[in-house]
């Protein structure tokens, strides 16, 4: 039983003739709480990237507002709701206003079922990763409409890249996902964390890379961010954006970031689970790790070219994919579940092989990509 | 069997931004914190000497905006000019430096302070006080041979930090910022 529940449970005690009432504040509670839970978290990891890219590039960052430019992203935001809110002439005007709503609101949604202790903050699904899997497809759709919605060949060009890009990638990840289902022998977010006595990333390796590499593509970062790359299509879906609705995909965005560390962190970090600290620490220190690796590919790896974005996904991350599950398959079959040492062992055999296999695909030379 | 073939330049890359990472910052935040220029620049400020000048106005002459004005008078008794009145408007100046190349007694030099932005206009013409040299108002070397031989050998990248303003403490440019290798 939830939190909220326990607080539905003791309000309908309280309020005996307001039942309505009773399931409905205990709602908006929730709705508040991961509301402000995912703005904080965007707006601390605006700050974080700022400073990490650029003591990468040894540079200081912004240190002016706030002590250690704390204050910087507040700044952003200010600024970004203050500028004007300009929908072009011949916008589809309805898709246009829809759009930043719909890629915003699914990164809500699958926070209410992220486990932050040993219950999640709104339910715990029985299906959990699944509905995770389901929502976060939604906002695909919210960037089309973006890209569609503005009448602008460039918004355009990046949405269709988009589409491609995240059906190509959901592919591996629900081929990883499924192997950590398997593992954990329940599709529940609270079960597969509760199964992670030893986190999932040690004993498959090889899902854990293709999974973090597959959300970093579903979350548009770096080296995937195809769909903004200003060298060739201005600013991506968003260029006729301006004002408040461009702040809900920045905030989109970094939420889907947020979204992705958490996830990552659930299914092979073994979420909320650690000593000493407690749980919902250990979850924002596992989130913030992810996020750190983030930055850290972001500010090393160039972006991909499409032609080379589209053959790593169905040639390089699928068949891996295929491949890591029907190990993972056969070793859940055979091998006795008291022996998860020598399960993890054959398990980074198996990746390190596969990789140095794949990698040979993908090699470029001379200036010409031999794919 | 060649690793760059299998995957190992994107870990090599990895390494390196990490590398970079534990890097002390090279920015050098301006307003608090001061690279000393070279003192042998050709500068950006005019540093005038009252004493060597004998109000010949060679420099006005020289400068092609005409900015220069000098007033001076006769000093009777021993058969000199004294100058009264000695203002450049630097507003206008484009630091060419034709006036210090045509002085013949040295009276006018380069000097190598750069910040020098007002708030009104009036402010940027320099009187006679002004344009006396002080602590901050030194001579560059340019085009001074005398003045460039006594100057200390240096480089650009001496830096000094706000509280010794004059000179400063003198560090070499990269083990400067290992004093403020605060973090992310």
């Amino acid at each position: 039983m939830t939190l909220l529940e326990q607080f539905y449970v003791w309000l309908k005690g309280l309020w005996p003739g307001f039942e309505w009432a009773a399931y409905l504040v205990p709602a908006l509670v929730g709705i508040i709480i991961i509301l402000a839970f995912v703005l904080i978290m965007v707006i601390v990891f605006i700050y974080i990237e700022r400073r990490l890219a650029a003591r990468f590039q040894i540079r200081l960052g912004p240190n002016r507002f706030g002590p250690e430019g704390i204050l910087q992203p507040m700044a952003t935001a200010v600024k970004v709701l203050l500028k004007e809110d300009i929908v072009p002439a011949k916008a589809d005007k309805v898709i246009h206003f829809l759009s930043p709503l719909i890629v915003f609101i699914p990164i809500l949604l699958i926070f209410a079922v992220v486990p932050i202790h040993e219950g999640a903050i709104l339910t715990d699904l029985n299906v959990g990763i699944v509905y995770v899997v389901a929502i976060s497809s939604i906002s695909t759709v919210g960037i089309y409409m973006a890209g569609w919605g503005s009448n602008n060949k460039f918004a355009l060009l990046a949405a269709m890249r988009t589409v491609a890009q995240m059906v190509s990638y959901e592919l591996p990840i629900v081929f990883a996902v499924v192997g950590v289902v398997l593992m954990a022998g329940s599709l529940s977010l609270t079960q597969i964390v509760a199964a992670q006595t030893i986190p999932f990333f040690l004993m498959q390796p090889l899902g854990f890379v293709i999974f973090f590499i597959g959300a970093l593509a579903e979350m548009n970062r770096c080296p995937f961010d195809l769909l903004e790359a200003d060298s060739e299509i201005v600013a991506g879906y968003h260029t006729e954006y301006s004002g408040m609705k461009f702040a809900m995909f920045y905030l989109g965005e970094y939420g889907h970031t947020a979204v992705y560390s958490a996830i990552i962190s659930t299914l092979f970090l073994s979420g909320w689970m650690g000593p000493v600290l407690p749980p919902i620490i250990w979850l924002l220190i596992k989130m913030v790790i992810i996020f750190f690796v983030i930055v850290w590919i972001r500010s090393t790896i160039p972006r991909m070219r499409v032609d080379q974005l589209m053959s790593f996904a169905w040639k390089g991350l699928l068949p891996m994919a295929i491949i890591n599950l029907f190990i993972v398959a056969v070793e859940k079959l055979w091998l006795p579940a008291t022996l998860p040492w020598l399960m993890i062992i054959i398990n980074f055999i198996c990746a390190g092989i596969l990789i140095l296999l794949w990698s040979r695909l993908f090699t470029l030379g001379g200036g010409r990509v031999e794919v | 069997m060649k690793f760059e073939r299998y995957g190992i330049g994107i870990a090599k890359g990895m390494v390196l931004t990490l590398k970079h990472l534990f890097r002390s910052p090279l920015t050098v935040q301006y307003p608090e914190e001061k690279l000393i220029v070279s003192r042998r620049i050709r500068g950006n400020d005019l540093v005038w000497f009252i004493d060597r000048c004998t109000g010949c106005a060679t420099c006005a002459k020289s400068c092609p905006q005409g900015n220069i004005e000098i007033v001076t008078h006769r000093d009777g008794e021993e058969n000199r000019y004294l100058v009264d009145k000695f203002e450049i408007d630097t507003g206008r100046c484009m630091f060419c430096g034709l006036c210090i190349e045509s002085c013949p007694y040295e009276a006018l030099a380069m000097g190598m302070s750069y910040e020098r932005s007002q708030y009104r206009r009036g402010d940027l013409v320099l009187s006679k006080a002004d344009l006396m040299p002080s602590d901050i108002r030194q001579p560059s070397g340019y085009f001074r041979p005398k003045v460039e031989a006594t100057l200390p050998k240096q480089s650009l990248l001496i830096y000094s930090d706000k509280k010794k303003e004059e000179g400063g403490q003198k560090l070499s440019f990269l083990s400067l910022s290992k004093k403020r290798g605060w973090g992310v």
